[in-house]
């Protein structure tokens, strides 16, 4: 058994260690040393707690096999996930973050004298408030997560579902949220604390339902920010300063990665939120449509313009995932790079299906990290390289963002792909991206297309190297 | 006049908020994916709070309701610790820098 005061300084300390765990991801070459940091201080706290509770009855058996049994369903998920599930991994993960914050929320309510928090039917007032946010929020990051990670996965379709007076529902509930709060703080009511919970469950599932599948990026994000709130109100309520650190970064991580997905998308967070915009919108590409002239080529053409190329940028997009094409391109980069030419990729913010998915997706080909530059870094090369090869990416390479103010992605930051003296196109056929627009790129002068799954035509342009 | 222990606990919460702003702000996109599996797995620090509700047993039986909820709630913070922390440290170890390059 240690005193308060001593386990609050070891709580602060695993807190710092988690600081240091995020700041070590400021290059990769700290970044497993931050990792470390963090495992140190989840081990400090853990330990401090079964210290300071200090009843070393059969329940420490108990808590034991259930650590194990999760350790073990952890740690076989975390090495048998491909890198190209991170996104649902991710979701699913943060579902049950928020589902620990309602269950420890719950036993607090249940059992407040446990927590030095009061006795049931008389909590503390400032503690009981606390608990109901901490429940609250984990319970709309649970349900809004699990519906997230259906629609990754795939299981429900990624259309975003909408019905009349969806707004004013979402808007009433969360408004019921607040007034539920209300009463139960003055009554201490149990049965409104469990209404509350189960509201918010309503509230998580019918907010991210309306968001289309290719938002998801922002939605991920989103609740990983939300996570880090539940965690800081049930860090309240415990008096636990490791909770209310740990909270308070993650929460912040959350909101500045869900801001950067928007920006790369040009569009505002709450037009995000609010929905409606997604796969099924394409009223916008059924206009009037005229043929233009479009030059395709195949693989011995591509193999043709690399080989006299001195410099390459390969502009990847989620579609060389899904045709887990990035072994193949490593192999076709090796070879160029054997032919003396210069190869970088160029990453858009929303390549993928999560911040800075394609980059991990390059880094499990053997891509080395110091030939992937990000959106700022490479545009201004683009003007300098002979070839551009872009390979299942669309939206993020659309000149019109650029120059048609009625183009529904105008603003939208793009790679000045078209800059580039050719442009090899590796796409199936002309249908437009996610946006719904057609990609003027397509019908550029210099724009040789290479209609074909990516990762046959990859291998090909190999051969023909 | 006593200032309430709420009020230095805010003061925590707030600080933390404005490290964590400069902190993300400094991570490079790059790593953004290893960002995101990073905080959940530490967010997953709410096991604390789990084990605490567990071990609270007035009686001697071991599961009371309010105990079952945190063994409950220790197997979820315990998937995601070792999940996260691990799926992070396999992704990291795939950046590498160019070395060989012998051509």
């Amino acid at each position: 058994m240690i005193s308060a005061n001593l386990s609050a300084i070891f709580y602060l300390i695993s807190g710092v260690l988690f600081i240091l765990a995020l700041r070590g991801l400021s290059s990769p070459e700290t970044s497993r040393q931050g990792n470390l940091f963090g495992i140190i201080g989840m081990i400090i706290a853990v330990t401090v707690t079964f210290l300071s509770v200090g009843n070393f009855s059969s329940g420490f058996a108990f808590i034991f096999i259930f650590m194990i049994l999760g350790g073990a369903v952890g740690a076989f998920i975390a090495f048998r996930i491909p890198m190209t599930a991170m996104p649902e991994l991710v979701a699913g993960f943060h579902s049950l973050v928020g589902l620990a914050a309602v269950f420890v929320a719950i036993s607090a309510f249940i059992n407040p004298a446990a927590f030095n928090l009061g006795f049931p039917g008389n909590i503390k007032l400032a503690s009981l408030i606390e608990m109901s946010i901490g429940a609250a929020v984990g319970a709309i990051t649970f349900s809004g997560s699990v519906i997230a990670f259906l629609k990754l996965q795939g299981i429900m379709s990624g259309a975003p579902i909408t019905f009349k007076g969806q707004h004013v529902l979402n808007a009433l509930i969360l408004i019921s949220i607040v007034v539920l709060t209300f009463y139960l703080c003055s009554s201490q009511s149990p049965s409104l604390f469990w209404i509350l919970i189960a509201v918010s469950f309503l509230i998580g599932f019918l907010i991210i339902i309306p968001i289309g599948g290719a938002d998801m990026p922002v939605v991920i994000s989103m609740l990983n920010s939300y996570s880090g709130w539940a965690a800081a109100g049930i860090g309240f309520t415990l008096e636990n300063s490791a909770l209310i650190i740990t909270g308070a970064l993650v929460g912040s991580s959350g909101a500045i990665l869900s801001y950067i997905m928007c920006k790369g998308m040009n569009r505002s967070f709450f037009n995000v939120i609010l929905g409606g915009f997604g796969a099924t919108d394409q009223s916008s590409s059924s206009q009037s449509k005229e043929q233009r002239p479009v030059k395709s080529g195949n693989a011995d053409d591509a193999a043709f313009l690399m080989k006299n190329a001195s410099s390459v940028i390969i502009v990847p997009g989620y579609g060389m995932a899904v045709a887990q094409a990035q072994h193949a391109l490593r192999e076709m980069v090796d070879t160029l790079k054997k032919n003396d030419i210069k190869v970088s990729y160029a990453i858009h913010p929303v390549a993928g299906r999560m911040p800075g998915h394609m980059n991990v997706l390059l880094a499990e080909a053997n891509v080395p990290y110091d030939e992937v530059f990000e959106l700022e870094e490479i545009n201004n090369d683009f003007a300098n390289a002979d070839v551009a090869f872009v390979i299942g990416a669309n939206d993020v390479t659309n000149p019109v963002a650029k120059t048609d103010p009625q183009s529904p992605i105008y603003g939208m930051p793009v790679l000045d792909v078209e800059k580039c003296k050719s442009v090899l196109f590796v796409k199936r056929s002309l249908s437009p991206g996610y946006a719904g627009i057609d990609n003027d790129l397509f019908y550029r002068e210099n724009t040789l297309m290479l209609f074909a799954d990516a990762k046959k035509m990859t291998e090909d342009i190999t051969k023909n190297l | 006049m006593e200032i309430d222990p709420f009020i230095f606990r805010l003061s925590i919460f707030i600080l933390s908020i404005f490290v964590g702003y400069y902190v993300v702000w400094s991570v490079t996109p790059s790593l953004h994916t290893p960002l995101m599996s990073v905080t959940n797995a530490i967010s997953s620090v709410i096991i604390v709070g789990a084990i605490i509700a567990a071990l609270a047993t007035n009686v001697d039986s071991i599961f009371t309701s309010s105990s079952i909820f945190g063994y409950l709630a220790i197997t979820l913070a315990a998937i995601n610790i070792f999940g996260g922390f691990l799926v992070t440290q396999r992704m990291l170890a795939m950046y590498k820098k160019k070395k060989k390059d012998k051509s």
